[in-house]
């Protein structure tokens, strides 16, 4: 079934899947025994919203279909709440999502797209998917096809240059077709954003790129089902920059109350995992 | 270029001019070619293709990250999608982006390099691709084109199109001797025999298919009769010709406008090494970054001529 976009998505609804898709990320990784289910939580909400709201243009039942929406996951540890998202969609068994990692499985630790038809870019090293993403748009317009291009970004990948060169050809050829994600956990591996490399005034950024942003409060529905809703309206000249305010770990206090970010690229196991996934489902 | 000139080659279009007129004329009959530049369409070419077809070229500025991941999203998408910048920019600075969004998912992108070699002359170094065949025929999958004239160029720009999947060709600054007539017929893979020889076979990409062939003349007066293969393609080599040469003659010269790591001569050797082991030599530059200076004094400053490859023949043979 394509996604057709919906008038009014139900936010109880589209909630229940987004603590699904978490506790399947935290699954995933703790039965890997490896992976970045903080960084899945942080993005539950935009991921969510996109792919169960109605706002990407999509059917996984045709993966090569020419005129679907292009979703590049440019943030690619974020992969076990992509893969959750696709197989509750129906592209594969929820059983085979805790294959994650494994040999032999296309579920990679990093999404392949020649393993996984679904994955419409090999992601993994950071700040490229925005320029990939740029090419799909472009590519609609020659080909009067009139699909969206949906880039989900981390924030510290803003650090690469190649955003910032991909975010100013974006500009000038005036992709409204192209959307940013930025999901602004505020955390990458070493520690706060702000410390590594301080990415502030970032819409100022995004703006003076040439860019319309909007900026959010990335784990509340309503603000961003509202900003999705106005990535897809026509009438824009420019591409969209949704920067989303979010909590790194979301829904699992342990992680959040961590002021290190030791939980970056680290799953939680055992009980710990069992706990963390109880929280998402009820918390 | 003076290379060539003993033997009577005259001087034909370089190879970038080659490529850049056959690109344009591809875009006439093949609607998904779509080309992506890095604002050096006049050095490249790319621009003749620019002029046919402006709403098929992309200007993306100086930016070849960027340059190669929107043509991995066009190509993603049912194009196929050419980019090109110098040889150096394109393949130093954007190789993390070519294996990751060419390599890795093996798009439809083909990456054209030009002011390949030293051969480019005045602007000096850091201008230069010299490592760009190393740095290509390490992302699995990809093939890897050197045309070694302008006619040759043109055949090779249109395979290459063809050809499903990742492909580098790197082209040449100066007027390249001509080596072919009009419109050769070559394949990707297949090896051009340019001159018969029974005593040691000489295997060359580029320009310096001509100094081979020059190299070759010089060694018949000395009674040394050489083979002279055209080795455009680095990858998938030619193992069949690679072989043959091993077991008809005494030993083989490679001959490249490249370091000597990684290239066609490091390709060559272990073929030889693994199917068919003889005395081997190698010309291209060893460890060295070269310099500024006229492009006729830099190939011979670096013995990239005819007569660097008949001095490592006589090494080889022991002549």
């Amino acid at each position: 079934m394509p996604t057709a976009p919906a008038s009014t998505p139900d936010t109880q609804a589209l909630e229940a899947m987004r603590r699904q898709l978490a506790a399947w990320s935290i699954r995933m990784c703790a039965r890997a025994g490896s992976g970045h289910p903080s960084t899945c939580l942080s993005a539950s909400h935009l991921l969510t919203g996109l792919f169960f709201g109605g706002f990407l243009n999509y059917d996984v039942a045709r993966p090569h279909w020419p005129d679907r929406d292009r979703f590049v996951l440019s943030k690619g540890h974020g992969a076990p709440i992509l893969y959750a998202a696709l197989a509750e969609l129906g592209a594969f068994p929820t059983a085979d999502l805790m294959t994650l990692r494994e040999l032999g499985s296309p579920l990679e630790g990093h999404p392949n797209a020649r393993r996984l038809p679904w994955v419409e870019a090999s992601t993994g090293s950071l700040g490229q998917g925005l320029s990939i993403g740029l090419g799909m748009a472009l590519a609609a317009r020659l080909q009067g096809r009139d699909f969206r291009s949906w880039v989900l970004m981390g924030d510290g990948e803003l650090d690469e240059g190649q955003v910032w060169e991909a975010a100013m050809a974006a500009a000038k050829y005036r992709t409204a077709n192209l959307t940013a994600i930025v999901d602004r956990n505020g955390y990458q591996q070493t520690g706060p954003g702000d410390q590594v490399l301080p990415l502030e005034p970032l819409a100022d950024k995004w703006a003076a790129c040439g860019w319309a942003v909007l900026t959010i409060d990335g784990h509340d529905w309503p603000a961003v089902l509202e900003a999705l809703t106005q990535a897809r309206s026509a009438g824009r000249d420019r591409p969209l920059a949704i920067i989303a305010r979010t909590v790194k770990g979301f829904g699992v206090q342990r992680i959040v109350d961590d002021p290190g970010n030791k939980f970056h690229g680290v799953p939680l196991l055992g009980d710990a995992a069992e706990a963390a996934v109880r929280e998402v489902l009820q918390g | 270029m003076k290379i060539g000139s003993s033997i009577g080659l005259p001087l034909g279009e370089p190879t970038r001019n080659a490529f850049g007129e056959a690109l344009a004329d591809l875009g006439a009959t093949e609607p998904r070619l779509v080309v992506v530049d890095g604002d050096v369409g006049n050095s490249t070419r790319t621009e003749v293709f620019g002029e046919r077809f402006p709403e098929r070229f992309f200007n993306v500025g100086i930016a070849e990250s960027n340059m190669v991941g929107v043509a991995a999203g066009l190509a993603a998408s049912g194009h196929i999608a050419v980019t090109a910048s110098f040889a150096a920019f394109l393949t130093c600075n954007a190789y993390d982006q070519i294996r990751m969004a060419v390599g890795f998912p093996h798009t439809n992108v083909k990456l054209v390099g030009s002011h390949c070699g030293i051969s480019i002359g005045e602007d000096g170094p850091s201008q230069m691709g010299i490592e760009d065949l190393a740095l290509m025929t390490s992302v699995p999958g990809m093939t890897v084109l050197c045309p070694a004239d302008g006619a040759s160029a043109r055949v090779l720009t249109r395979l290459m199109v063809e050809r499903e999947g990742p492909v580098y060709m790197r082209t040449g600054r100066p007027q390249a001797p001509v080596v072919y007539a009009a419109a050769p017929e070559l394949a990707i893979g297949r090896a051009e025999r340019r001159r018969e020889g029974g005593d040691v076979t000489l295997i060359a990409c580029g320009l310096m298919v001509a100094a081979a062939l020059e190299a070759a003349a010089m060694l018949a007066a000395e009674g040394i009769e050489a083979r002279v293969l055209d080795m455009h393609t680095i990858k998938p080599l030619d193992v069949a010709a690679i072989v043959a040469a091993a077991r008809e003659t005494r030993g083989i010269v490679t001959a490249e406008e490249h370091l000597l790591d990684g290239g066609l001569g490091s390709a060559v050797a272990r073929v030889v090494a693994r199917e068919a082991p003889c005395r081997m030599g190698f010309v291209g530059l060893d460890n060295t970054f070269a310099m500024s200076g006229k492009p006729d004094d830099l190939m011979d400053h670096f013995g990239l001529n005819a007569a660097g490859i008949a001095a490592e023949v006589r090494r080889v043979l022991g002549a």
